[in-house]
């Protein structure tokens, strides 16, 4: 039977409205500006971070070639460039970018719940990166720490940055860090507080279960990356030994005394391994959306999804101590850690299945998003199953700190991630822009970029089997080091920089069909949730005219029997189109 | 039963549907800026409690010297006490809706707070004096370090009750300074709970 129930029931928020150009474009208040914002400058300081791949590419393809690389230069370079993409580029595109713009939208709020507090975030983070660009012009250059930036290396000289580079990013990292907490409280809020009526929990597409836990994960990691790096910048500037070991330097006898490196280690991964699933979880929930709207099918066990994405989350706070086995560590620690990190294969597999499964019997369309999806689905099983070996203490030891921790979690954290940022970005562009992306030039991309990605990654795999150590700024003659590895390492270079300068179609295809895209209308790709539902396409401030959406459904409803469509969004009642569902 | 019992709902049956149709509103009985503070306060103790491990996990080192805690940190306590209780007098009188009452004791919860803090600077001073500075050894580094970092959130609640006392002397309606002085409050409360636990751990320690 029918419920009729009344429209007034969710109740209208006051909304910010701008004033002028610069309240509605620049210091915008706007979740949807503030998310393109977001992502603006996520991707272009990822820029940055891919050239710096590229001239460290070329250091370790063509050693002793090219004058402009000393050794300093390349430690900075591949410090810079982890950074810049774990946390400049991925964590703030998906929650800062994504999360911003999907959001709102799609549980059916006209905003976020602080959008002064949303638009202090973007200009903190802006803050953040823009101090991080400056560490390239200070004396001495960026920190050349690894990205890691253990201590004593990192704030002892003759590291490269150890007078102000190492400084500097200390400083912005605690910048993002407290932008971010700006930012994650909107998050978390608004998904609790903000959603419409008949938006339960259990409602929500998985693409915000996916931020709304990497947001827990994110506000409570955080911090202890915050602690790190307010001890360290007070053992660097005060002279306090937190992490600085009583230790001789270039012959002199240094002021620290006693401090514990390992400390610092603890507090870095207990941030470092959360931070995998912040930037990972929104991945999932993302790719779970596009899989099932693009094989025009649920998504297969979509509480078990939900479940693992928590469960996942909660785990992810006890296995930290896996990136330290070679620190040193009690075997029964290694033990413990170990274990943990096999179980949290669990409900990761059961992820993966329910992927598979979606699939099974769909109807699948190879759209750009799809591709993506399917690519990243391949490269989360690639990475995921080198984890098992990198997660057993035995096995660690002989690969720590070899080419082959480079190649694992580059493909199952920069690579699969990635293919997902692609995929969302073909998929949501045509309700940001109100335009299709190119076909031709999308499937090129997607193409070049894939077989691409594998190419550079699946030979530096064998290259670390063999035992090359990662962070070596040439290897000389050395004698285990066979040819094999030169001529490789020669090959991945060429190829990235191939696949890097490729990237520029992708950027030629979102600027072209900015203005001469084919138009999207509402809802191109025939979608259930609530942002393809708006009443204009971009959607305006306030998202959805007059009247807030009401959901009579979940997320999920395509290919119904019956109905007349096959997907039914989440805001249409029961009736005879449904088939009465 | 909270978020588990969420966790168990099959949204895509029928009957399930008819229940989750009528819901509205959000999952806590709060209003957003409350909630939003109880959230915030999450990673501020994810951050204190990380300090705390911090210094558990750095005593055991055997460079580690006992500070003598300054007895002047006695009175700043108290001090931050009767803060917590001004404040917490002065939401009990707005609710009742005694708007005179509620001004006095907010403005004397304020005054204590930053008597805590001024007291907090004496404590550094009395520590300076006997040659403890902040890179004479770990654990007067991890007093300087936690009492800052806990006077910073201080003073960050102090500019919401410096809005606070500007919308009072504005004449904001009773309903929306109500918000404003419960916030303040549980904000104090939580940084007095903080302050408690770090002052007992040093003087354990």
């Amino acid at each position: 039977m029918m419920v009729d129930v009344p429209v007034a029931e969710v109740a209208e928020v006051e909304l910010y409205h701008a004033k002028s150009y610069w309240t509605k474009y620049v210091f915008s208040q706007d979740a949807k500006v503030i998310a393109i914002q977001y992502g603006g400058t996520a991707v272009a300081i990822g820029l940055v971070g891919l050239v710096l791949s590229w001239l460290m590419r070329l250091q370790l393809g063509f050693p002793d070639t090219f004058a402009f690389i000393d050794a300093t230069d390349y430690y900075q370079f591949i410090t810079v460039h982890g950074m810049i993409m774990v946390i400049y580029l991925l964590t703030a595109l998906f929650l800062g970018g994504f999360g911003n713009y999907l959001i709102p939208l799609m549980v059916g709020a006209r905003d976020m719940v602080f959008p002064y507090l949303n638009m202090v975030s973007y200009w903190v983070y802006l803050c953040a990166v823009l101090i991080l660009v400056a560490s390239f012009f200070v004396e001495g250059g960026p920190t050349g720490a690894g990205w890691t930036l253990y201590p004593p290396q990192s704030i002892t000289e003759g590291t490269p940055g150890s007078e102000g580079g190492i400084i500097l990013m200390l400083v912005s990292l605690a910048l993002f860090i407290i932008g971010f907490t700006m930012g994650g409280l909107n998050y978390v809020v608004t998904v609790l507080q903000a959603r419409t009526r008949g938006m339960t929990l259990m409602r929500l597409p998985l693409t915000v279960w996916g931020i709304f836990v990497a947001t827990i994960l994110a506000l409570l990691a955080f911090p202890a990356l915050f602690v790190g790096c307010i001890m360290m910048t007070l053992d660097k500037l005060l002279g306090t030994s937190f992490f600085m070991p009583e230790m001789i330097s270039l012959g002199q006898q240094l002021e620290y005394d006693g401090g514990s490196p390992i400390l610092f280690q603890h507090l870095f991964w207990f941030f470092g391994h959360p931070e995998v699933y912040i930037v990972a979880l929104p991945a999932f929930g993302i790719v779970s959306d596009l899989l099932a709207v693009h094989a025009r099918k649920n998504i297969f066990g979509y509480r078990m999804m939900v479940w693992a994405i928590v469960i996942i989350g909660a785990l992810s706070f006890v296995v930290w101590a896996h990136h330290m086995y070679v620190s040193g560590m009690h075997p029964y620690f290694g033990f413990f850690f170990a274990t943990t990190t096999l179980i949290i294969a669990v409900p990761t597999a059961l992820k993966v299945y329910n992927w598979v499964l979606t699939l099974w019997h769909g109807d699948i369309h190879l759209t750009q998003p799809m591709l993506f999806s399917l690519a990243f689905l391949v490269t989360f099983i690639n990475g995921g199953i080198t984890g098992l070996f990198l997660g057993n203490v035995t096995v660690d030891v002989p690969l720590s700190d070899t080419m082959f921790v480079v190649a694992h979690f580059h493909m199952v954290m920069g690579i699969a991630p990635l293919m997902v940022v692609f995929g969302a970005i073909y998929h949501w562009y045509p309700k940001i822009t109100g335009r299709m992306l190119h076909e031709g030039m999308g499937k090129f991309h997607f193409w070049v970029t894939f077989l691409g990605a594998y190419t550079i990654f699946l030979p530096l795999h064998y290259i670390g089997l063999q035992g090359v150590p990662r962070r070596y700024f040439e290897f000389g003659d050395t004698a285990f080091i066979p040819d094999s590895v030169t001529t490789l390492n020669a090959f991945v270079t060429v190829v990235t920089l191939t696949v890097g300068f490729a990237q520029i179609v992708f950027f030629y295809n979102m600027w072209r069909s900015y203005k001469h895209g084919k138009v999207a209308g509402d809802n191109p790709w025939g979608a259930t949730t609530l942002e393809w539902q708006t009443a204009e396409t971009p959607p305006g401030h306030g998202n959805f005219g007059e009247e807030l959406p009401l959901v009579y459904r979940w997320a999920y409803d395509f290919s119904v029997p019956g109905a007349k469509n096959d997907f039914i969004p989440q805001n249409m009642p029961p009736g005879p189109d449904t088939n009465n569902h | 039963m909270g978020i588990f019992h969420h966790l168990t709902r099959k949204p895509w049956l029928p009957e399930q549907s008819e229940i989750d149709n009528q819901v509205s509103g959000g999952a806590v009985a709060l209003q957003t800026a409350k909630v939003g503070l109880r959230v915030f306060l999450f990673p501020i103790s994810a951050l204190f409690t990380l300090f705390l491990i911090a210094y558990l996990m750095r005593m055991s080192f055997s460079d580690w010297q006992t500070l003598h805690d300054p007895w002047l940190l006695w009175i700043n306590t108290a001090v931050l006490v009767l803060s917590s209780l001004a404040l917490q007098r002065s939401r009990m009188l707005v609710d009742g809706g005694e708007v005179t009452g509620m001004r006095t004791y907010f403005m004397l919860g304020g005054v204590f707070a930053f008597a805590f803090l001024g007291g907090q600077l004496a404590a550094w001073q009395q520590l300076a004096d006997m040659g403890v500075y902040a890179d004479t050894n770990p654990s007067h580094s991890f007093f300087y370090l936690f009492t800052a970092l806990h006077g910073l959130h201080l003073l960050g609640g102090l500019v919401a009750w410096g809005r606070t006392v500007f919308k009072i002397k504005a004449g904001v309606d009773v309903e929306h300074l109500r918000l404003s002085v419960e916030l303040c409050t549980i904000y104090w409360h939580y940084l007095l709970v903080v302050w408690v636990v770090m002052f007992g751990l040093l003087l354990a320690t």
